[in-house]
């Protein structure tokens, strides 16, 4: 840093301050004010830099490795800054206009007549707290459920060899394909035949559809990380298959049956087809269902929906926050050793 | 893997995770019986293989009853004239029989005879297309913004995931919001910049772009965040090694950074175009399909004849699933053997 900066400042003098002053933040390693014209490249290193010295003749300073020049600087916080905008945007204004009255719901400015009136109302004068409790209770249910049947699954694919193996394998890659169209009209056909529809039962067992599948795949991804070795240790000191998948590698898997269960619960409390379609009436509906009933042919209470969407949004939004750190080692594990 | 575990391990569990597939299971069965299926296989596989299959069978089962069962009546229904009328159905206590009829293949040759089917197919086509190729591209390009050194970096992070963070219904109740024709948001900005007024959602064209854009908006996080791994996992040695050489920027990019992040990539993409050719939600929410049906996907059309229309048509509607199903399978097959093709292991 210190022979960077002395060699900068005897180099050249006029144009470097200059250069700083254009509102560019000067950060960390990247704070070098370059002074020769190709700001938008950085210097590929010695040997091709010193081919071509600038015209001028004046000293051209050699950028380090991963460094920037203000102008690229300048472009890549432009460029996300102007992404996190577009995708801040929407659930901003959500947030904001949910404290808007009736009249205001659509002005422009950021506060137009501060209220709770909205909250209020989708507390205490809807079924939005049964349709949180439906909610709730569904997808838990499925998640634990899809976590618990598959779970045994996952490990005997991952470390067994067996007759079946591949088109078990197969078969659950294929019904993860499956769209809801393919079952959604026999599923409904046969809810309504034993009598299944508008039942939390039905719905989940209609989620697992979806839920068993994924997590077997996905949970074998994360037993393939898990050492082979420690389950020959088990065998060795005597512990039967099941001993070693339950008291070995199952503890070891928490994080991946953590994930894998948030994963399988954010797709059940997003879900919207099969519960529009299987559950009516408005003391059975979920949270999607009940936010159709705010904005539709008969109503337009934009105001209410709003409040409503920020109930649902901010538990799902707290909870990812905790979870999202572990979503990028959840995806690969998942996703590149299938 | 020390081999006296190993072979203890295959000989009881039929053969470890790990390595290759078969190899310890010759040798196990070799030191006991020669290579041709001996008398009584069954029962000799049941004993190796016993505590697999009791592993799988909660799956099993459950997938063949709560899968396989439906998707048998389901394409039973396809050769039926199953609808609202005459299916079984309970009013009450009374249990009414179901009345419908096999008619061979007539619900196909109706759905592919007719241009309805065509219409969507290509629409659907085109929304899929676009969607993962602009979702693709945006996830690529930030993602390679977020991999440098830049100050704030995990608020930057914070901010691009959250669309994921919020359940899409939600969001697209937003949009919804912001795409107001009247009274929305976009269209106040568009005329305060001079530009006159856009019909976002009733306009045929502009859905179409609303529906794409709203999709790409939800899912850039998911592609950023696998991008994002996929370029950490590149080995920094090899962009070291290639500015030795003296290459450029862009050099980087096509030669060291896009073959880094193909097989990720060939994942990620797979599984996009499968989510979107399926995404219900964000056509059914945000235009219900409409102007006139001209933003309707295969699969939201599917639900509207099943549960919208009147009388509900479950046995067209259960042929368009079929149908969308075998194009799935037809189009992951296709997919997977280009890759297998140009060397990539999937």
């Amino acid at each position: 840093m210190d022979t960077r900066d002395t060699r900068n400042t005897t180099g050249d003098t006029g144009t470097a301050p200059a250069r700083d002053a254009d509102g560019v933040p000067p950060t960390g390693g990247d704070a070098a004010p370059a002074v020769t014209a190709a700001t938008g490249t950085p210097a590929p290193g010695g040997a091709a830099g010193a081919g071509t010295p600038p015209a001028d003749g004046r000293a051209r300073r050699v950028r380090r490795r991963g460094e920037r020049g203000p102008l690229a600087s300048f472009g890549l916080h432009a460029g996300l800054l102007v992404a996190a905008f577009i995708a801040l945007f929407p659930p901003f204004w959500l947030l904001v206009t949910s404290f808007k009255p009736r009249q205001e719901t659509f002005s422009l400015t950021l506060f137009a007549g501060f209220t709770w009136e909205n909250y209020d109302h989708v507390i205490n004068n809807t079924a939005f707290l049964t349709w949180f409790g439906n909610s709730v209770f569904i997808v838990t249910l499925t998640t634990v459920l899809g976590v618990f049947i598959s779970s045994t699954t996952g490990y005997a694919l991952s470390r067994f060899r067996f007759p079946g193996m591949r088109s078990l394998m197969w078969t659950l890659l294929l019904t993860q394909m499956f769209p809801m169209a393919v079952l959604i009209v026999p599923l409904y056909n046969l809810m309504a035949r034993y009598g299944l529809l508008n039942q939390p039962v039905g719905l989940i067992v209609t989620y697992l559809t979806i839920a068993v599948p994924f997590c077997a795949w996905m949970m074998k991804g994360f037993f393939d990380s898990i050492p082979v070795a420690i389950d020959e240790s088990g065998r060795v000191d005597g512990l039967s298959p099941f001993g070693t998948f339950w008291r070995l590698i199952l503890p070891l898997a928490k994080p991946g049956l953590a994930v894998t269960a948030f994963y399988s619960f954010v797709t059940g409390w997003a879900e919207v087809a099969y519960a529009t379609a299987f559950m009516t009436g408005e003391r059975n509906l979920t949270l999607a269902g009940g936010l159709q009933t705010f904005v539709n042919q008969h109503t337009q209470d934009w105001h209410y929906m709003t409040a409503a969407a920020v109930l649902i949004a901010v538990p799902a939004a707290l909870v990812f926050g905790y979870a999202q750190r572990h979503l990028q080692a959840g995806l690969t594990a998942g996703a590149t050793k299938a | 893997m020390a081999g006296t575990s190993s072979r203890s391990a295959v000989t009881t569990a039929g053969g470890t995770g790990n390595g290759a597939p078969g190899r310890g299971r010759t040798t196990g069965r070799n030191g006991k019986q020669g290579p041709p299926p001996p008398p009584g296989r069954f029962r000799r596989a049941l004993s190796t293989h016993w505590y697999a299959w009791t592993m799988i069978a909660p799956v099993v089962t459950v997938i063949t009853v709560i899968i396989g069962w439906p998707l048998v009546r389901g394409v039973y229904l396809t050769f039926t004239n199953a609808n609202e009328a005459n299916v079984e159905r309970r009013i009450g206590v009374n249990t009414i029989e179901a009345t419908y009829e096999f008619v061979g293949l007539e619900n196909y040759l109706s759905v592919l005879g007719g241009a309805q089917f065509w219409d969507r197919l290509t629409w659907t086509v085109v929304w899929t297309v676009s969607c993962v190729a602009i979702t693709f591209t945006i996830g690529l390009v930030l993602a390679n913004m977020l991999n440098r050194r830049v100050r704030g970096r995990a608020i930057y992070r914070m901010a691009l995931i959250l669309p994921w963070a919020i359940p899409a219904f939600v969001s697209i109740f937003a949009w919804r919001m912001l795409f107001n024709e009247r009274n929305g948001i976009l269209n106040a900005a568009l005329e305060g910049g001079g530009l006159s007024a856009m019909t976002w959602l009733t306009d045929p064209f502009w859905a179409k772009v609303s529906v794409i854009a709203v999709n790409v908006w939800l899912g850039v996080p998911f592609m950023l965040i696998a991008m994002l791994g996929a370029l950490q996992s590149i080995p920094a040695e090899q962009y070291e090694a290639a500015e030795m050489d003296g290459a450029n920027a862009w050099q980087r990019f096509w030669n060291i950074t896009l073959p880094g992040v193909r097989s990720v990539s060939s994942t990620v993409v797979l599984l996009s175009c499968i989510w979107t050719f399926n995404m219900f939600p964000v056509i059914f929410l945000l235009t219900g399909g409409g102007p006139a049906g001209s933003t309707d996907i295969l699969v939201t059309e599917a639900f509207k004849l099943a549960f919208q229309r009147s009388p509900r048509d479950f046995a067209e509607s259960a042929t368009w699933g079929v149908l969308i199903l075998l194009l799935l399978v037809a189009f992951a097959l296709a997919y997977r053997r280009v890759l297998r093709k140009q060397g990539e292991v999937w």
